[in-house]
């Protein structure tokens, strides 16, 4: 991956995984990260977990590095006369779905197009409303019987549109939350292969992130690491936000603060990104992260746990877009920290 | 089963009260456990076959929709909240029933804006005069007062929510005859709050499958919500709803099991409500989880509706699932 | 005697010295450690186990008298609502955003203590001259709302004040007569309690004290103690508004939640927990044979850390009992400190009665 990041990750971003629907996406990383790892396994609820041990002795303290693999899209809720009624899976905006492109993922996978009825033939709104989404319709452009044939209600619909590449270093595309992050943890897994390292190492690839956050939390009560560090997808600064809740893009990474992290993780790892010259930006989350952390941190008698986000600009839209220079950075960061985990760094982290 | 369902829907048994429910149900499969355990919350386990194949965890919830008192005025008049999901439009007119044996009527406060109805314009009526006279006190709970009706195949009553779902526990445990799996029958509490009781049922049960049996709504109604569900189709086989994504193993599971024996099913795609399997399924380290669902309308007033048919082919199913080996 | 050491229901100077120096520390979610450091002082050497968990719950146990069979966890959340940093503009004046369920519209013209070093700041507003419409008669948002520390430029801020930093009303304590005024009474005031219990623990139960982090963020910290330490049956400390206000148009008041110096509050139903109901009548019969005068809180909404505790594991019996007080979440609380001495007197009598009386299964 790390030689060509921008083909593996187009070749990743074409394994569907809508949130509940993972299998797919998961098949493409055991692929991957099954040479790497020492033990590999799937849990109760789909997630990925795979082992690197660690050369310290037993019994070895664990980190665990998250991120999720899931993304948001429609489900198919209704079939009728060749069209189909969808509802959404995760935060889906509604802006972004008249005329798009989408997979409908039924008996076989198969194209079609998010349709708004003209005005005369859905519910009077005020100008300038968006329609709401019982009021779409998903066109497949096939008979009616053909598509009762093909489809039923509860069929996962994924955004269709092709990833783009803007620049050598900018990628646009659906799904780049969080298949970056995927990435940056792939690439620190075969960084890793290189490297020596104290610590048990579990890299987890969770599920039903963008619902429930029950990947992470199942996982974490499964695998009670000693400590736990999210990786996701932060707002990119990109025209009309506000400057202060965003991140430039390529200008480095967010090592995030707040009540869901925990102040030693967020410490150690500006260490390690200063070690390995990553440029870092403080992020503040005064209350729920919205991301997998808030899950891990409180799983059994609780998880000192971190997170570190990459930016990302248009959020939950089909034109996803990052920068391959910090998801590189995000991986050598995450390796730098993981290996830079002494064998008796628990005993450092107190409160008082 | 009629006579069952009479007599489960018309006990009391709102969200933290359900004690007549449990000693209900506790008389019903006494003799059919293994082991009967009562959770410290107040669930109701029994279990047969343990230490059978697969561990399956099959939950319907005790509790109810109901009220309970949060003042009385100077005049008697008692104000009170919700516990679960009140109808405010539906309250009007009912009758809320004590356990002590009061019983209050719903009144509104009058006003012209229908626009602001809510749940606090609304009181109880206890018929009497003074606060002294009151027959209850702050925090006592009520449940809807409403008889049981049958209209054709179609029954109705105040809390087939989900004491429907119970029935058809109660019978899937009478009628099945063998099963390779250890099968833990699990009668909720306080579903209607939050899906508490589901939490630590399966904490303490720690299965490795659960299905949940719960009502959803129906949208064979005129001017319904869009909802491919209607009733006398057969029970439904929830995909998804507000909080949970049902396994797809499960939901695959239910499907070629139902397609097998011919049993009439619908797929489900809810996008409000939601019900225990979503607690389930958080269990520990994760529970592969699917709910079959009883197509239910008027869901969370005093009167509703599901059909015999339905509910009859649930417990069908439920058997056949229970029979087989369960493969994920 | 369990009887004979029931607590006071007089207030000592002792008892005023610690509620002022608990409220007046910052602690607002997630920065619970000069909360935590107070508490680790006042037990010193008296509690059998002390630990500060990775989420920063204090987590003590301590054995009553005689045998203790049953465990009993009583928690008390150290956090309260506030501010957090989000940013430093180049003029130097602070964003923030709230943390927890803070009254927005009590911030403007106050004065603001800003970090662990307590950094002096306010939040002014634009002069009512110069504003324009009706401009004056709408709150300000918590997205225009700047702490002005007169930094003067970002550089100068950035010096004494870090993004990440915490802030609350500077209020300072203050007695009124029978009433105390101070911030974050809730939950100092359960945490004085609990302080309380550690120090004169109650016979034949082991009390398992949960000082706990993130309450006002979501019951997080609560969750994970509840976990750890896996007791019998919990009681949650807390402390809850007393909205015993007169209505605007001269209506009785029935929402008013719990009534200042009507003793503590028992909780039946609120938006997290519907309080074990033996639970109820056990501290009921406590408060009606010890003749201490007591509410019960109204069934709503709101919620306390019982709503995680209770849910934990296989499920774990729970109250919650507050002490009422006004005016919460706003820079300054009023409460009464009758009603704080009687819910000390209460929970200590009922959970001597405990043992004995409880039974685990149904």
């Amino acid at each position: 991956m790390t030689d060509d990041l921008k083909s593996a990750l187009q070749s990743l971003l074409k394994a569907p995984g809508l949130s509940g629907f993972e299998a797919p996406v998961r098949s493409w990383l055991e692929d991957r990260w099954g040479p790497l790892a020492d033990e590999i396994e799937v849990s109760r609820l789909g997630s990925l977990h795979a082992r690197k041990r660690g050369a310290g002795e037993e019994p070895r303290p664990t980190v665990l590095l998250a991120a999720h693999m899931d993304t948001i899209g429609l489900m198919v809720s209704d079939v009728l006369d060749g069209w189909l009624r969808v509802t959404e899976v995760g935060g889906v905006d509604l802006r972004v779905l008249p005329g798009l492109r989408v997979i409908v993922h039924g008996r076989e996978d198969r194209p079609g197009l998010v349709v708004q009825p003209p005005t005369d033939l859905r519910p009077p709104a005020g100008s300038n409303r968006t329609v709401p989404l019982p009021h779409l319709l998903v066109d497949l452009g096939l008979p009616a019987r053909e598509v009762a044939r093909l489809v039923r209600p509860g069929d996962p619909v994924s955004f269709g549109q092709e990833p783009v590449s803007l620049s050598d270093d900018l990628l646009a595309a659906p799904y780049l939350d969080n298949r970056a992050s995927v990435a940056a943890l792939t690439l620190c897994f075969e960084e890793l292969q290189r490297r020596k390292h104290p610590w048990d190492v579990i890299f987890a690839a969770t599920t039903q992130e963008e619902e429930t956050f029950a990947g992470a939390r199942t996982s974490a009560f499964q695998i009670q690491p000693s400590l736990a560090v999210a990786v996701d997808v932060t707002f990119g600064a990109s025209p009309g936000s506000p400057d202060h809740k965003t991140f430039a893009l390529g200008k480095g990474l967010t090592n995030v603060m707040g009540p869901n992290l925990h102040p030693a993780v967020f410490a150690a790892l500006r260490d390690a990104a200063s070690r390995v010259e990553v440029p870092l930006v403080t992020e503040v989350t005064p209350r729920h992260s919205g991301t997998d952390a808030y899950a891990l941190q409180t799983a059994r008698e609780g998880i000192p746990t971190g997170l570190i986000s990459i930016p990302l600009r248009y959020m939950h839209t089909p034109v996803e877009l990052v920068s391959l220079g910090d998801i590189r950075r995000a991986g050598r960061l995450l390796a730098e920290f993981a290996a830079g985990l002494a064998p008796d760094f628990l005993t450092r982290i107190t409160w008082d | 089963m009629k006579d069952l369902i009479r007599k489960l829907v018309e006990a009391y048994g709102p969200p933290g009260q359900e004690d007549e429910v449990r000693a209900l149900v506790r008389a019903e499969i006494e003799s059919l456990a293994d082991r009967l355990e009562v959770s410290p919350l107040g669930g109701l386990h029994a279990v047969i076959n343990a230490g059978g194949g697969t561990k399956v965890m099959l939950a319907a919830h005790l509790d109810e929709i109901g009220v309970i008192v949060s003042h009385i005025d100077e005049r008697g008049f008692a104000r009170f909240q919700g516990l679960g999901g009140l109808n405010v439009r539906t309250l009007v007119g009912h009758r809320v029933r004590f356990p002590g044996g009061a019983v209050g009527i719903i009144g509104i406060e009058e006003d012209p804006d229908r626009s602001r109805l809510r749940l606090n314009r609304l009181y109880l009526d206890f018929g009497v005069s003074s606060a002294a006279d009151c027959p209850v006190r702050v925090g006592e709970s009520g449940a809807f007062d409403r008889p049981f009706t049958q209209l054709g195949h179609r029954l109705v009553a105040k809390s087939m929510d989900d004491r429907i779902g119970v029935a058809v526990l109660i019978e899937t445990m009478r009628q099945l005859k063998k099963t390779p799996h250890e099968v833990q029958f699990a009668f909720t509490v306080q579903e209607e709050v939050g899906l508490r009781g589901a939490a630590t049922s399966a904490y303490g049960l720690d299965p490795d499958v659960g299905i949940a049996v719960d009502v959803t709504r129906a949208g064979d109604t005129p001017h319904a919500l869009k909802l491919a569900v209607d009733l006398g189709k057969g029970p439904a086989i929830k995909v998804r709803d507000a909080r949970m994504i049902s396994d797809p193993r499960i939901v695959d599971l239910m499907v070629r099991r139902a397609e097998e024996a011919k049993i009439p099913y619908q797929l489900e795609v809810l996008e409000g409500g939601t019900t225990d399997a979503a607690a389930i399924q958080l269990t520990r380290a994760g529970v592969p989880a699917g709910c079959l669902s009883i197509p239910c309308r008027y869901i969370h007033t005093p009167s509703e509706m599901v059909d015999l048919r339905d509910v009859e082919q649930a417990v069908k199913l439920l058997r056949r699932i229970l029979e087989r080996p369960i493969v994920l | 005697m369990a009887e004979a050491r029931l607590p006071t229901a007089r207030v000592r100077a002792a008892h005023l010295e610690r509620l002022r120096s608990l409220t007046e520390a910052q602690g607002v979610s997630g920065d619970e450690g000069a909360v935590r450091k107070l508490v680790q002082a006042a037990i010193e050497g008296q509690a059998d186990t002390v630990r500060t968990d990775s989420m920063g719950n204090l987590l003590v146990t301590r054995k009553g008298a005689g045998r203790a069979r049953l465990r009993v966890l009583c928690a008390a959340h150290m956090d309260e609502v506030g501010l957090m940093v989000t940013a430093i503009d180049n003029e130097g004046y602070l964003r923030v955003e709230a943390v927890g369920g803070l009254d927005v519209d009590t911030l403007p013209g106050k004065l603001i203590w800003v970090g662990a070093d307590r950094v002096a700041g306010v939040i002014g507003a634009k002069p009512v001259h110069l504003t324009k419409d009706d401009e004056d008669r709408r709150t300000i948002s918590i997205d225009s709302i700047r702490i002005d520390i007169g930094a003067g430029s970002k550089d100068a801020a950035q010096s004494r004040v870090r993004v990440g930093d915490r802030a609350t009303f500077a209020t300072h304590f203050e007695r009124l007569g029978r009433t105390i005024r101070a911030k974050a009474l809730d939950d100092r005031l359960g945490v004085a309690t609990l302080i309380e219990l550690v120090l004169n623990p109650p016979a034949g139960i082991e009390l398992l004290a949960a000082f706990t982090v993130q309450e006002e963020v979501g019951l997080r910290g609560a969750r994970v103690a509840a976990y750890s330490l896996d007791p019998d049956l919990a009681l949650a400390l807390d402390c809850t508004p007393a909205r015993d206000l007169p209505s605007w148009d001269g209506s009785e008041n029935t929402s008013y939640n719990a009534r200042l110096n009507a003793g503590p509050a028992l909780y039946v139903s609120d938006g997290s927990t519907l309080s074990d109901p033996r639970l109820v009548r056990h501290f009921e019969e406590t408060a009606d044979e010890h003749r201490i005068r007591y509410q019960i809180r109204q069934p709503g909404g709101g919620g306390t850390d019982a709503g995680a505790i209770h849910l934990t594991r296989e499920g774990i019996p729970s109250l919650s009992i507050s002490v009422p007080a006004r005016y919460l979440h706003s820079p300054a609380s009023i409460a009464s400190l009758a009603d704080w001495r009687a819910t000390v007197r209460l929970v200590y009598a009922g959970l001597s009665r405990l043992p004995g009386r409880w039974k685990r299964s149904r």
